[in-house]
């Protein structure tokens, strides 16, 4: 450190934010210098993308101040922010799928002719020259929609970069990327700040914080419960200030002890919603009592997979077989009773009924069978026993069975998909991204339950975008790579870097 | 494949289409010089308040909002403007008065589905109910024109054989339509202005985080669209017909969605789409001419709305829409 002091970059002080009743955010401090990567840190839920809505102008602060370079400025609209030369890089990306790479970069500010007519060139021109300068290669005139993730992200830093932030935004960037460009990313973030940029980075994975962040601020419950050195502190202690307790980070597992296939997929060929082949010619097995993790990037035909086992989708061709059943053409119920639990991707959507009580949501996939509907009629006081047993049973945290499934947290939400779906003893045991957007007490108990099925003889099916859960809860690894498992292998044998590779690549090359 | 012959493998369907439409024209037209020229003109002339209130369409949905009432839109402005130049015994007047009121009634629908955030579908449904009520209620009969928008010669070019009538002796709006095809092609694809119209449409989210407003642009094109569906309008009463009808717009405001959707939302496409459509109208005087099919006309009659139906289901499944259209934009 030279003797003077850095100049802050970004400040927000005693910032509150509330949504009617709830506190989003409350008397928040963060203190952000230039040429530094900071971490925010924090579980799902801690208010840390309110935060920083609030410090890009999505959202008001109620009370608070923010401030640019050691002014106080009012931050009314992401209009405010750019001009404070605040950038941000979106969760949820927000570019234009349909427009090209330079039209994404560009729009808003766009290089002109005059009279408003653009100059497209000019703008390629200039993605060229940014991308060159702080290493994001991307062709300038390539369709959004057709690049893979990892660019998509780069091309939301350089519409920042475009804008001369000085401070750069990142809502949890890495969630959406493989071992391989999670690295790139973080080494493009130590390259920014040696340029003099602030980087606020988001996150709830504490490795990426140990790897390059200067300075961690962790919030639990809209509160910042401490901002300190990363050199200082351990994953364990991140972990206990994030959680406000000492948390199981990796579920203790006995070795497996596999029985005999439960699930059988031969030749599969399944399509996208757009005819194209999703999943291909791929062959499967999952054996009692063991979990089988599919590890891969999103969208080489997992989503597909799953759908094809749980009857949502046609299968092309090919045969997928529980203890010996064929499921290819069977309705998504018939399948559920053939003894397929599946807990599925989307549990907004595919999941639960928002609108309807937690019990009926508890009994979703049995409501209409005895003890709970007798010759069409349905019987409360048996479907209310059944819900306050799993609820108990679960520990689904919530005022009443009849409120409705919306109202539950996210990590509750999955625990009534799981009470539902693990309750009726089922062979086979679909689960897909189980822990996506919970706390990390909600993912340490779906990580136990699924273990626990696995120790009674179940066979796990878990596909998720995660890797560290794939790495931590499975006895078998397959990578899909454009619908074809590219290698099936005890987990034991495999290593992260190792698959990062299958995923990015489909083959053991460096790609 | 970018050889000839590729091409011409690519869009073979395209090549039978317009074979058969050429033969058929010329069929009807009993291979002769005037009565073919005359489908051509009459295509035109057909197809002029279609790719206008297409228009109206691709400005709306290209901003992201669903835009029904082209319908109400059209009809309020051709009475508004018969009202005015029957009032003042000017068509200038009278032109000026239905865009005006068109862009209004765009307004209206920005009121209702931007800003009070409203369902755009119902939002488009009063604006058609509101100008079949209240035009049917103020019209009276026993007004009159100065006559109808003047036929214009452009000079040299309306001598040229065939195209010369066909595009070069035409009353003033048909020739706007056709400019504002090329002009608002251009705007669309070419300038910032159809860049942030496309991107508030696409992503409203991702224009609003680098400083587009989204209220404003879709403001802005609800009344552009407005005013050019207002022109459609204004063509009906003041150019076409030279008097107004109760429900005059017989439908021509929904074919015109029909227009816009096969035209693939681009102003280019539609013209084209229009033309079709225009075709269908035009073959139909044709016949009554050549004594065709007279025992029952109402067949010949259905022709428009038999091409809308194949179009559309043949069609919107390859088209794509604007990614948010219908989709009220809220900020928290």
């Amino acid at each position: 450190m030279t003797a003077v002091q850095a100049p802050l970059a970004l400040e927000a002080i005693g910032v509150t934010k509330r949504f009617g009743s709830i506190t989003a955010n409350e008397d928040v401090d963060l203190q952000v210098e230039a040429g530094t990567v900071h971490a925010l840190l924090g579980e799902n839920g801690a208010g840390k993308s309110t935060l920083v809505n609030i410090l890009f102008g999505l959202y008001h602060a109620d009370e608070g101040e923010i401030r640019v370079a050691g002014k106080p400025v009012r931050m009314d609209s992401p209009r405010d922010a750019i001009a404070h030369r605040i950038g941000m890089v979106h969760q949820h990306f927000q570019l234009v799928p349909v427009l090209t790479v330079a039209e994404n970069v560009v729009l808003g500010q766009e290089p002109t002719r005059g009279l408003g007519v653009l100059d497209l060139d000019a703008a390629a021109a200039e993605v060229t020259r940014l991308a060159e300068r702080y290493g994001l290669d991307v062709d300038p005139r390539a369709v959004l929609e057709d690049l893979p993730v990892g660019t998509q992200q780069r091309v939301e830093i350089l519409r920042s970069l475009y804008r001369q932030a000085d401070v750069l935004i990142l809502d949890e960037p890495t969630a959406v990327l493989t071992p391989q460009e999670t690295d790139q990313l973080l080494g493009v973030l130590r390259g920014l700040a040696a340029e003099g940029v602030a980087v606020v980075f988001i996150t709830h994975k504490l490795r990426e914080v140990l790897a390059i962040a200067d300075r961690v601020t962790v919030m639990r419950h809209g509160r910042v419960v401490g901002s300190t050195d990363p050199a200082e502190t351990d994953e364990a202690g991140l972990a206990e200030m994030m959680v406000g307790r000492s948390v199981v980070l990796r579920v203790p597992k006995s070795a497996a002890r596999p029985g005999d296939p439960v699930l059988s997929i031969d030749g599969l060929c399944v399509q996208d919603d757009r005819g194209r082949p999703a999943v291909d010619d791929l062959d499967l097995e999952v054996r009692s009592g063991e979990i089988f993790g599919i590890a891969g990037v999103e969208g080489n035909g997992q989503r597909e997979l799953v759908e094809a086992i749980t009857g949502l989708r046609d299968v092309l061709d090919g045969s997928i077989r529980v203890n010996g059943t064929e499921l290819a053409g069977h309705r998504p119920r018939e399948i559920s009773e053939l003894g397929v639990a599946h807990v599925p991707e989307d549990r907004e959507k595919h999941g639960l009924i928002a609108a309807h009580s937690i019990a009926d949501n508890l009994v979703l996939n049995r409501y209409h069978r005895p003890p709970f509907a007798r010759r069409g009629v349905r019987q409360p006081a048996a479907i209310d026993d059944e819900a306050r047993h799993l609820v108990e049973r679960f520990d689904i945290r919530t005022a009443s069975i009849d409120a409705p499934a919306r109202s539950l947290s996210g990590g509750n939400k999955q625990k009534v998909i799981a009470a539902r779906e693990f309750s009726h003893g089922a062979p086979l045991l679909v689960a897909a991204q189980p822990t996506r957007g919970i706390d990390v007490g909600s993912i340490e108990f779906v990580h136990r339950q699924l273990i626990e099925q696995r120790d009674r003889g179940v066979g796990v099916l878990l596909v998720s975008a995660e890797l560290d859960e794939i790495l931590s809860l499975s006895d078998r690894i397959g990578v899909i790579y454009r619908g074809r498992l590219v290698i099936v292998a005890d987990a034991a044998d495999l290593d992260r870097a190792h698959i990062g590779r299958l995923m990015l690549s489909g083959s053991d090359q460096p790609a | 494949m970018t050889t000839l012959a590729g091409r011409l493998v690519r869009y073979r369907w395209w090549l039978v289409v317009i074979i058969g439409i050429t033969a058929f024209t010329l069929f009807t037209g009993d291979f002769r010089l005037d009565p073919t020229t005359a489908i051509l003109a009459a295509t035109l002339r057909h197809s002029t308040p279609l790719v206008l209130g297409a228009m109206c369409g691709i400005l709306s949905e290209r901003s992201g909002v669903v835009n029904i009432g082209i319908e109400g839109q059209m009809l309020m402005s051709a009475f508004a403007g018969f009202m005015v130049a029957s009032g003042s015994q000017s068509l200038l007047m009278g032109v000026a008065a239905g865009i005006t009121v068109g862009a209004l009634m765009g307004a209206a629908l920005a009121g209702l589905s931007v800003t009070l955030k409203g369902d755009q579908i119902i939002a488009g449904t009063v604006l058609n109910i509101a100008a079949i009520g209240l035009t049917s209620f103020f019209f009276t009969q026993g007004r009159s024109l100065p006559g109808k928008t003047p036929i214009i010669r452009l000079g040299p070019l309306a001598d040229l054989p065939v195209i010369g009538k066909v595009f070069f002796i035409n009353p003033p709006i048909t020739y706007v339509s056709l400019l504002l095809v090329v002009a608002l092609w251009y705007a669309l694809f070419r300038t910032t202005w159809g860049l942030h119209t496309r991107a508030v449409g696409e992503h409203p989210s991702a224009a609003e985080t680098v400083g587009i407003s989204v209220v404003r642009m879709r403001y802005l094109n609800l009344i552009l669209g407005g005013a050019i569906a207002g022109l459609a309008g204004a063509y009906l009463s003041l150019e076409a017909v030279g008097s107004f009808e109760r429900g005059m717009t017989n439908g021509k405001g929904f074919v015109a969605l029909a227009v816009m959707i096969f035209g693939r939302w681009n102003p280019v496409g539609a013209w084209g789409a229009a033309l079709l459509f225009g075709y269908t109208n035009a073959i139909q005087t044709q016949f009554q001419f050549r004594g065709w099919f007279t025992d029952h006309p109402q067949f010949v009659g259905m022709l428009p709305f038999i091409v809308t139906i194949i179009v559309l289901a043949g069609f919107v499944g390859r088209a794509r829409p604007p990614a948010s259209l219908g989709q009220p934009y809220d900020r928290e």
